[in-house]
C-alpha cells in the first residue's frame, strides 16, 4: 500500500551536483526541499578518509561508489537490427549511486563549452553551407548562449575554487591560458596545480609544435579555499586516487565538499537516502506535474506530492523516469519524430601511450585533472573545409590513474605473463605516460534510447535500451586528431609508443569515459526538445530535467561545468521568476 | 533437517559452488588441491626471480580465494537475470557463470587435462618448464576446457595481477611485493614535496592501508 506524504515545494530526484545546486538555491529561497537518492549517504569523515579511500581494487576495479547493475543497468545494441543485451557488468561508463553522485568520483576536469558549441549547427552552416552536414545528423544549437551562461559558469567555479589560468579575460586573451575559451568575467579563483613530470613534457613538445598548452581547469584545489557559502576545501596532495575515488583531503570540489555542510543546517531541507523514485505523477499534457512515487530500501512504496519537481538522475535514468512517466513523447527513429530518447551522444576518445628507457614519470604522483591541454585541434579553432569532419578534440597529458592494477604498461611486443613480462613491468611502470584526445560526439538519427521490451529491473520496471555507434564524421575527426597527438608524442622523443585509435562498433566493455549525454535536450523548439532553455519541461512547467540529458550533442570537453551552469541557471530562473509567476519561462 | 531442507541446500552448494569450509586451511571457498594449482600458476604467470618473489608465494590463491567468497565470486552485484543470448563482443559478456563456478569448473579441468596428458599428475605436480607449456596452449585456445581453456586462462591471469598490485590486507601482495617490484609507493596519499622534482626517483619505502 503506498503511503502518501505531506506535500514539499519542491523535490528533488537524484542528489548528484545538479540535485545538490537546485537543492542549495531553492532551499536558500525559502522553499521546503527533499531530495531523493537511490544510494547511501555518504561523506568524507566516515566514507573516504585517507586510511580508507587509497583502495584501488575496492574503488577502481570492483567499482564501489557506482551504482551496483543488479540494482540498475540498460540494455545494448549498436544498431537498431539488433537485439539490445544487459549491460551485465559496467565498461565504457560508470554511473554513480549515493549521496553526491558522480561529484564524489569525478575527475574533476572543470571545463566551459565555448560560444560556438552553443551555436554548432547555425555555425556550421553559415561556415562550410548546409550541405557540409551528413543528412542523418541530428545536431541543433541549444537555445541559450555561451554570453548568458558565463555568469553561471563563474559562480560555479566560484562555487568550486577551480584551479586554473584564464585564456580570455573580457576578450584579452592571457598568455598561458586557452586562447580559444570564450570571453570569462574573471580568472579562476585559485591557481593551477604544480605540474608533474609528463605534462610538462608534454607542453613542451606542444610548443614545438606550434600550439598553444595551458593548465587543464581542475576542481582538485591547488590550495586551501573558502567558497562564498562559507565552505573550506583542503589543498590536493596529488595522492594518485581521484577518479573513482572519493577525496579524503577535502580537495577535490563535490556536493559534500561545497554545499552539504550549508544544506544541512537548513531545517527546510532534507535528504532521504536509499529512495528510488519510480515515476512521476502528472495530469497530462499540459498539465502540473503532482510528485513522484518512490520506493525505500525495505520496498515500502510512499507518494510525495511537490509544487515543483526536479528530475537531476544521471541522463539514463532521467530519460527512463520521462519514459516510464508518459511524459513527453517517445523518439520514433524511424519517422524521426518524437523527443524522448532522441539526440543520445557520448564522448569519442583515443589515446597515446608512450615509454621511455630512462626517464622516470613517477605516474603514482597524480590527481583527477592535473596536467597540460591544447585545444588547438577542437571545435572551430582550425578549417574543416577541406577534412570533410565536422567537431575536434582536446589533446592532453593528464597524470591520472596511475595506479598498479589498471595501469601496468608494457612495450609492444612483450609477452603477457612469466619472467619477461615480469621484467618489463618492473622497468616500465615509472618510466610510461599516456596522452589522450577527448573528442566530440555528433548525435545522430540512429542514436538514441527508449525503454527494452524485455529485460527489467528489480521492481519489474522495463530497463532503458541505448541505441548507439559512432558517427562517421566522428571517426574521420577522431582519425584526424589522433594522428595530431601522436605527432606531439614523437617529439616527446619516447623510446617506445603504441596509438590506440577508436575504431566502430562502440564497444560497450573498455571503459571510456562517463559522458553520456542527451536524450532529454534543451532547445526553443518543442518539436526538436524536450525542455526549453531554462530547463523546464514543455509539457509540465513546473517540472525541471537537470543534467547531461539536456545535451543536444557532446562537444569534446567534460561536461560537470555546463552541467552546473545550466542548473544554476534553471535554479534562479525558478526561484526569481516561476515561483512570482508560475508558468512557461519562455 | 527435513528431506526438502537437504534437496534446498543440496540445490544450493550446486548453485553457488560452496565447498566445505575449512577453518584450519583459512581457506572460505577453494579447497587444498584448488589452491594449491592456483599458486603453482600465479607462479608461472609471474614467476619469482632476481627482481623478487612470485605472485603465488605472494598469497595470489588466498587473495582469489577471498574475492571468490564474496560479491565477486558470487556476481552479486552483476546483473544476473535471465535471458543470458549470445550477443556480438560489443555486448559485453552474457554468462550466467559466476567466477566461483567458473573457477570450480576451470580448475577440475584443467587437473583432469594434465592428468591424462602427463601420466597422472597434477599441474602443481609438474616442472615449471611443462607447467608454461600447459599455460601457453590454454592462453592460445589448445586446451578446451568446459568454460573455454582461453577464457579461463583470461580470467586467472587478471585476477592473479589483481592481487598482486592490490592492497596486501587483500590477500595477493603480501610483503607489498608487487608493489616494491614496479616502485609504486601505495597508499602514501601525500606528494606535494615531490610533484615539482621532475625525474627523481621517488624514495620513500611503500605503505598499506592498515
Amino acid at each position: 500500500m503506498t503511503i502518501r506524504l505531506k506535500p514539499v515545494d519542491a523535490v528533488i530526484i537524484g542528489f548528484g551536483w545538479s540535485g545538490a545546486l537546485l537543492a542549495e538555491a531553492l532551499s536558500g529561497a525559502g522553499l521546503s526541499v527533499l531530495a531523493l537518492e537511490r544510494g547511501q549517504f555518504r561523506d568524507t569523515a566516515e566514507d573516504f578518509p585517507p586510511s580508507r579511500a587509497p583502495d584501488e581494487l575496492r574503488y577502481a576495479v570492483r567499482h564501489d561508489l557506482v551504482v551496483k547493475p543488479a540494482e540498475n543497468t540498460i540494455t545494448f545494441r549498436n544498431r537498431a537490427d539488433q537485439t539490445a543485451l544487459p549491460v551485465r557488468a559496467w565498461g565504457s561508463f560508470l554511473p554513480a549511486s549515493g549521496a553526491g553522485g558522480g561529484g564524489v568520483h569525478w575527475n574533476g576536469q572543470t571545463w566551459r563549452f565555448r560560444p560556438s558549441d552553443f551555436l554548432l549547427k547555425s555555425t556550421i552552416i553559415e561556415r562550410y553551407g548546409k550541405n557540409f552536414l551528413a543528412p542523418d545528423l541530428t545536431i541543433q544549437d541549444w537555445g541559450v548562449t555561451y554570453a548568458e551562461l558565463e555568469p553561471y559558469y563563474d559562480r560555479f567555479e566560484y562555487l568550486c575554487g577551480i584551479s586554473g589560468k584564464a585564456g580570455n579575460l573580457g576578450g584579452k586573451i592571457q598568455p598561458g591560458g586557452n586562447p580559444f575559451e570564450g570571453a570569462r568575467a574573471r580568472d579562476y579563483p585559485t591557481p593551477p596545480l604544480t605540474m608533474p613530470y609528463a605534462p610538462t613534457l608534454f607542453a613542451a613538445a606542444a610548443r614545438a609544435c606550434g600550439y598553444h598548452p595551458f593548465p587543464q581547469p581542475a576542481a582538485n584545489l591547488s590550495r586551501a579555499y573558502t567558497n562564498p557559502l562559507g565552505v573550506t576545501l583542503g589543498a590536493c596532495s596529488y595522492c594518485g586516487f581521484c577518479e573513482r575515488f572519493g577525496c579524503g583531503n577535502y580537495a577535490k570540489a563535490s556536493p559534500q565538499t561545497t554545499v552539504m555542510p550549508v544544506l544541512r543546517r537548513r531545517p527546510n531541507f532534507s535528504l532521504r537516502t536509499g529512495c528510488t523514485v519510480l515515476t512521476i505523477a502528472h495530469d497530462g499534457k499540459g498539465g502540473k506535474a503532482r510528485g513522484v512515487t518512490y520506493a525505500d530500501e525495505s520496498g515500502q512504496v510512499f507518494f510525495q506530492p511537490a509544487e515543483i519537481v526536479v528530475l537531476s538522475a544521471y541522463t539514463f535514468e532521467n530519460i527512463r523516469l520521462l519514459l516510464l512517466s508518459g511524459i513527453g513523447t517517445p523518439y520514433d527513429p524511424a519517422s524521426g519524430k518524437g523527443v524522448v530518447g532522441r539526440n543520445y551522444s557520448y564522448q569519442t576518445t583515443s589515446s597515446v601511450q608512450l615509454g621511455f628507457a630512462d626517464t622516470l614519470l613517477n605516474p603514482f604522483i597524480g590527481a583527477g585533472a592535473l596536467g597540460m591541454v591544447v585545444d588547438d585541434w577542437n571545435g572551430e579553432h582550425y578549417d574543416h573545409g577541406p577534412l570533410g569532419f565536422i567537431g575536434g578534440a582536446y589533446l592532453a597529458a593528464l597524470a591520472t590513474n596511475g595506479r598498479p592494477i589498471l595501469n601496468h604498461p608494457v612495450p609492444p611486443g612483450t609477452p603477457r605473463w612469466g619472467a619477461a613480462w615480469k621484467r618489463a613491468v618492473a622497468k616500465s611502470y615509472l618510466r610510461t605516460t599516456r596522452l589522450l584526445a577527448s573528442g566530440s560526439s555528433l548525435s545522430h538519427r540512429g542514436a538514441y534510447c527508449d525503454l527494452d521490451p524485455g529485460y527489467r529491473d528489480r521492481f519489474g520496471r522495463p530497463l532503458l535500451r541505448l541505441t548507439f555507434d559512432f558517427h562517421p564524421n566522428d571517426l574521420k575527426m577522431s582519425e584526424f586528431v589522433t594522428a595530431r597527438l601522436a605527432e606531439i608524442a614523437r617529439m616527446m622523443r619516447p623510446d617506445w609508443l603504441v596509438v590506440a585509435k577508436r575504431q566502430a562498433p562502440y564497444s560497450i566493455v573498455p571503459y571510456q569515459s562517463t559522458h553520456n549525454v542527451g536524450g532529454a535536450v534543451i532547445g526553443g523548439d518543442p518539436a526538436t526538445s524536450v525542455v526549453n532553455p531554462y530547463l523546464q519541461s514543455w509539457e509540465h512547467d513546473n517540472l525541471f530535467i537537470v543534467g547531461a540529458s539536456a545535451f543536444p550533442q557532446n562537444p569534446s570537453y567534460n561536461p560537470t561545468g555546463t552541467v552546473a551552469a545550466l542548473a544554476l541557471r534553471a535554479a534562479e530562473a525558478i526561484t526569481r521568476r516561476y515561483l512570482r509567476a508560475p508558468g512557461p519561462l519562455t | 533437517m527435513t528431506r526438502r531442507d537437504l534437496l534446498a541446500s543440496v540445490a544450493a552448494i550446486a548453485l553457488t559452488g560452496c565447498a566445505v569450509q575449512t577453518p584450519e586451511s583459512g581457506l572460505r571457498f577453494l579447497t587444498p588441491e584448488e589452491t594449491a594449482s592456483l599458486t603453482a600458476i600465479a607462479d608461472r604467470l609471474i614467476p619469482a626471480d632476481a627482481l623478487g618473489p612470485g605472485a603465488g608465494t605472494a598469497g595470489a590463491a588466498r587473495f582469489i580465494d577471498r574475492q571468490l567468497a564474496g560479491a565477486y565470486g558470487t556476481s552479486r552485484d552483476l546483473y544476473m537475470r535471465p535471458p543470458f543470448l549470445p550477443g556480438v563482443p560489443s555486448q559485453g559478456v552474457q554468462s550466467p557463470l559466476t567466477p566461483a563456478a567458473r573457477y570450480r569448473a576451470g580448475l577440475a579441468g584443467l587437473d583432469a587435462h594434465c592428468r591424462a596428458a602427463f601420466a597422472g599428475s597434477g599441474f602443481a605436480d609438474l616442472d615449471g618448464a611443462r607447467q608454461d607449456r600447459v599455460l601457453a596452449d590454454l592462453e592460445a585456445g589448445r586446451i578446451m576446457l568446459a568454460d573455454g581453456g582461453r577464457a579461463f586462462f583470461e580470467l586467472v591471469l587478471r585476477d592473479t595481477i589483481d592481487g598482486f598490485f592490490a592492497d596486501p590486507h587483500y590477500g595477493g601482495n603480501q610483503g607489498m611485493v608487487g608493489w616494491r617490484l614496479i616502485g609504486f609507493p601505495g597508499a602514501r596519499y601525500d606528494y606535494r614535496e615531490v610533484v615539482a622534482r621532475h625525474g627523481e626517483p621517488y624514495r620513500e619505502p611503500p605503505v598499506a592501508l592498515a
